[in-house]
């Protein structure tokens, strides 16, 4: 049974301002005596650690990183929304809460988009206050750019380091409570199990990733704040240690992942070039803002780009679609992107891109305009292609980059482990089938800032009396020793393949056959193809070194292990889920013109699995979607 | 396919912070020139498990130039020898077939090895604990715009703020000074309206915390060199400025003097 998502009742614009009345409070000398554990020091870990800090919990952080900096929020460039309205161009709440509803193709909880929109205005006063060098026009007030999915300018940004600026601010507001020694900082300890005493959570198991050290670590409320699934392609636009794991472990635990068939494939993305290629390296959405998108109409052109004449490129988001353009939301741009190159249009020595040109926009404007507002990124295009943008253009192609999917959570962020919390990428509740872009760093920072410090008090203010469990109880030692005996099975296998090999052999089948286009037969397929491989993983994995030091080897099979577990999970939920929405692209449901084509007669719900052991498939149970303000249509960009 | 390099490589192994290092060298044929420094030492590390060899660790993580995680001396060079770039942004095909490579951890007294090429670069978090903040605790914001900010305060801001915390311009000091770090972020908080209040103290703070682990400048401009977002040294002189000031005005010291 999947528990009641509690939703407030009443009109949606005061539900949140009524819940947030009607839960209760922990009194300000109390908070003190509970203690919270926040796994993961992104926007969302680390600005719920500040925030609770402050209110006056003890609070406890736990990140893999050597230092909370290096968490993957770090690389999010292009921006994040607000609904300010200091354009004057029509935004509001309500505008960015329909966008994201629709930009998330009718598959997201309307009351958590909601509320994600009215905080959206806050979080900019709160990073403003706090030193981020947002980007400003000369009078000295905050300058916008437009993103994919909206027809207003609502992102906000600091060069193409957005992220950059967020995360340190939150960062920042954590290490100054690290100072008041409010908060505790772990670093260099991942997170390998979740406790559970007595259907609640009560604390975490983590490996010391230079002593190799398995410890037990208890709180009254567990925070997971550890980010997205997007390396179970292998190549992504992913941090090389992004991974599932921590979700993975409470899912086994009993909590029910929702969506993970929702994976966004970013549209511009540096085309892979070679076997070796380890990741793949986003390019700003942003850039769309000024780049213009397209390909040779002759499928044998052999001229360079600069000497192709103006009849003879297809401008194809231009000409499909003329209200948005190249502002078309990620999923629709990625697909278009793929049929171009799969009707042998591609660009490129594998052509295997697109063109991303900006020749157009340095005639208005001039380079010196185009330098100042995109020069990172298209300095950072030179040092991995060799090519200069600036006279050349850029060769993109879509690429995984953000899940939609993560741990099912209700309206207070809580798992279905009572005490557990979600944050971030790492829950699933407010992109729907596909994320608009910018919404990634809004949503992390409404998650930290703004909601759990709220709702976390409701859930522990009646369990006051209630005490930490000892870490030598046998929920622990049991813990504990389930993670020292999985570490010494990696090291025992003494097989002849390395964990990258069976990632990357994982990663191709999970592109091929959950990527951007995926049909039945393709999931089926998929389905015993990863089992098979996983059973070859487990008997010829090589993991060298020892247990005791660090070991990245090590750290790396125990990731691989859950994202094969992961990867069929995903298959099976794709094959479920017999409609196309956002993201999710099911062949045999598509418009005449080949858009998604939903079905929400049979599949306007979550889908939400819980684990019955590694030896039987997971349980669906449906969250019905209910829409109360937005009324559902089919999307259209035209 | 690219063009390919055949290498060899002279890479630091130490299997823990006490125990002794030595340099091993190991071939590195068919190296794509189109792979990143990070990709070929991927490659070498295949090969390596292939042997039954321990593979080499080695800091990485984003692969693209902002986590500030990757960082070795390459040929003595932090991030090795293309200006403004992080190890992982550099390609091998700024390096020539036959090439022999040396590969370091970050060296400095400040910064223990853990293993071959990671070290420990706590102290950094430390000066930022000390003070690189500003005091806005969650909710007591006003609008945005309620500040305005000139544009070139805010540009300078941002300058500075780009630091992306990875120790190259320590790693480059001969004296294994950490001041462009701390001036970055001092001069990021203390260049904006927001970051007055706490000026002087923060300058301080950060100033005496970094002291507690860290050289001392001597101005010889290596960490601007090596910095991979080429922050400029002009910082520190407002870092020493501020931190001169913060002498004088320092209304708390006052009393006790």
């Amino acid at each position: 049974m999947l528990p009641d998502a509690r939703i407030p009742a009443g009109p949606m614009a005061e539900k949140w301002d009524n819940h947030k009345f009607d839960m209760k409070l922990v009194n300000p000398a109390n908070k003190r005596r509970f203690k919270i554990i926040v796994v993961g020091s992104g926007l969302a870990g680390s600005s719920a650690a500040a925030t609770f800090g402050e209110l006056g919990y003890q609070v406890e952080v736990f990140t893999f990183h050597d230092s909370p900096r290096r968490a993957h929020s770090i690389a999010a460039q292009g921006g994040i929304n607000a609904a300010k309205n200091y354009r004057n161009d029509g935004d509001s709440v309500h505008r960015l809460f329909y966008d994201t509803v629709k930009g998330g193709d009718y598959r997201a909880r309307e009351a958590n988009v909601h509320r994600l929109a009215q905080v959206s205005v806050n979080i900019i006063d709160q990073m403003a206050a706090q030193g981020v060098p947002f980007a400003r026009e000369y009078g000295g007030l905050l300058d916008n750019r437009s993103f994919g999915g909206a027809q207003v300018s609502r992102t906000f940004y600091a060069r193409g380091q957005t992220g950059q600026q967020l995360l340190l601010g939150a960062y920042q507001q954590m290490m100054r409570q690290v100072h008041l020694g409010k908060v505790k900082l772990h670093t260099k300890k991942e997170m390998l199990d979740v406790v559970v005493k007595d259907g609640e959570a009560c604390g975490i198991v983590t490996r010391d990733l230079v002593s190799g050290q398995v410890e037990a670590h208890s709180g009254h409320a567990v925070v997971l704040a550890t980010g997205g699934y997007g390396n179970v392609f292998y190549l992504s636009t992913n941090a090389m240690a992004c991974n599932v794991t921590a979700a993975w472990r409470a899912h086994r635990k009993g909590a029910y992942f929702a969506n993970p068939c929702y994976t966004q494939i970013h549209p511009t993305c540096i085309p892979a070039s070679d076997e070796f290629q380890s990741k793949l390296t986003l390019m700003s959405e942003s850039l769309r803002n000024d780049g213009r998108i397209w390909v040779p109409r002759n499928p044998d052109e052999t001229r360079s780009a600069d000497q192709i004449p103006e009849a003879d490129r297809y401008y194809f988001l231009e000409e499909k679609y003329p209200a948005f353009g190249n502002l078309v939301p990620r999923d629709v741009a990625s697909r278009n992107a793929k049929t171009v190159v799969d009707q042998g249009l591609g660009v490129g020595p594998l052509k295997n891109g697109v063109y991303l040109d900006f020749v157009d926009a340095i005639n208005r404007d001039s380079a010196e305009v185009i330098e100042e507002k995109y020069g990172n990124l298209l300095q950072m295009y030179e040092r991995i292609t060799g090519e200069d943008p600036y006279k050349t253009p850029m060769r993109i192609y879509p690429a995984t980059h953000y899940t939609m999917g993560g741990l099912w959570v209700d309206y207070n962020l809580m798992t279905t482990i009572p005490g557990l919390y979600a944050a971030g990428e790492a829950n699933f509740s407010d992109h729907g089938a596909n994320r608009l872009g910018a919404s990634a760093l809004m949503q992390g920072l409404a998650d930290g800032y703004f909601v759990l410090p709220y709702t976390i008090g409701d859930y522990l203010a009646p369990r006051l009396q209630k005490k930490l469990v000892d870490p030598s109880d046998e929920v622990f030692t049991q813990a504990v020793a389930g993670v020292q005996d999985q570490t010494a099975r990696f090291i025992g296998i003494g097989g002849t393949r390395s964990p990258d090999h069976f990632h990357r052999e994982l990663g191709k089948l999970v592109w091929d056959y959950i990527g951007m286009a995926r049909n039945a037969t393709g999931l089926e397929k998929a389905i015993s193809e990863i089992k098979a491989l996983k059973d070859e993983f487990w008997a010829d994995l090589r993991v060298l070194g020892t247990a005791d030091s660090l070991n990245s080897s090590l750290e790396k099979a125990g990731r691989i292990a859950d994202f094969f577990e992961l990867a069929e999970l995903m298959a099976r939920d794709a094959l479920d889920r017999r409609e196309s929405c956002g993201g999710h692209f099911r062949e045999e449901s598509q418009t005449e013109d080949g858009e998604a084509l939903r079905d929400d007669e049979n599949f306007a719900h979550v889908s939400a699995w819980e684990w019955n052991g590694s030896d039987q498939p997971q349980t669906k149970h449906a969250e019905q979607l209910v829409f109360d303000e937005v009324h559902l249509t089919q999307r259209s960009y035209k | 396919m690219s063009n390919t390099l055949n290498l060899t490589l002279n890479i630091w192994r130490q299997d823990g912070p006490n125990g002794p290092g030595r340099f091993e060298t190991y071939k590195a044929p068919g190296i794509p020139e189109d792979a990143s420094f990070l990709e070929m030492l991927d490659l070498v590390n295949e090969e390596l498990i292939a042997q039954g060899k321990v593979p080499v660790e080695f800091p990485h993580d984003c692969r693209e130039g902002i986590c500030g995680s990757c960082g070795v001396m390459i040929n003595g060079q932090a991030h090795g020898p293309e200006r403004g770039t992080a190890t992982c942004q550099l390609h091998m095909r700024k390096f020539s077939d036959g090439d022999t490579i040396d590969v370091e951890p970050w060296r400095a007294a400040a910064f223990p090895v853990i293993r071959d090429l990671v070290v420990d670069r706590s102290p950094l978090d430390a000066i930022i604990e000390a003070g690189g903040y500003i005091s806005a605790p969650t909710g007591t914001a006003q609008d945005a715009n309620e500040t305005p900010i000139p544009k070139e305060v805010a540009d300078s801001a941002m300058d500075a703020a780009a630091c992306i915390g990875c120790g190259a311009c320590v790693a480059a000091c001969p004296n294994s000074a950490a001041q462009l770090f701390t001036a970055a972020k001092v001069w990021h908080l203390n260049s904006l309206p927001q970051g007055q209040p706490e000026r002087y103290r923060r300058a301080q703070n950060m100033v005496e915390t970094m002291e507690l682990f860290f050289g001392s400048c001597t101005n010889h401009g290596e960490c601007s060199e090596a910095c991979p977002k080429e922050i400029s040294q002009d910082f520190i002189a407002y870092l020493n400025r501020d931190h001169m000031k913060a002498k004088f005005f320092n209304r708390k010291l006052a009393s006790q003097r």
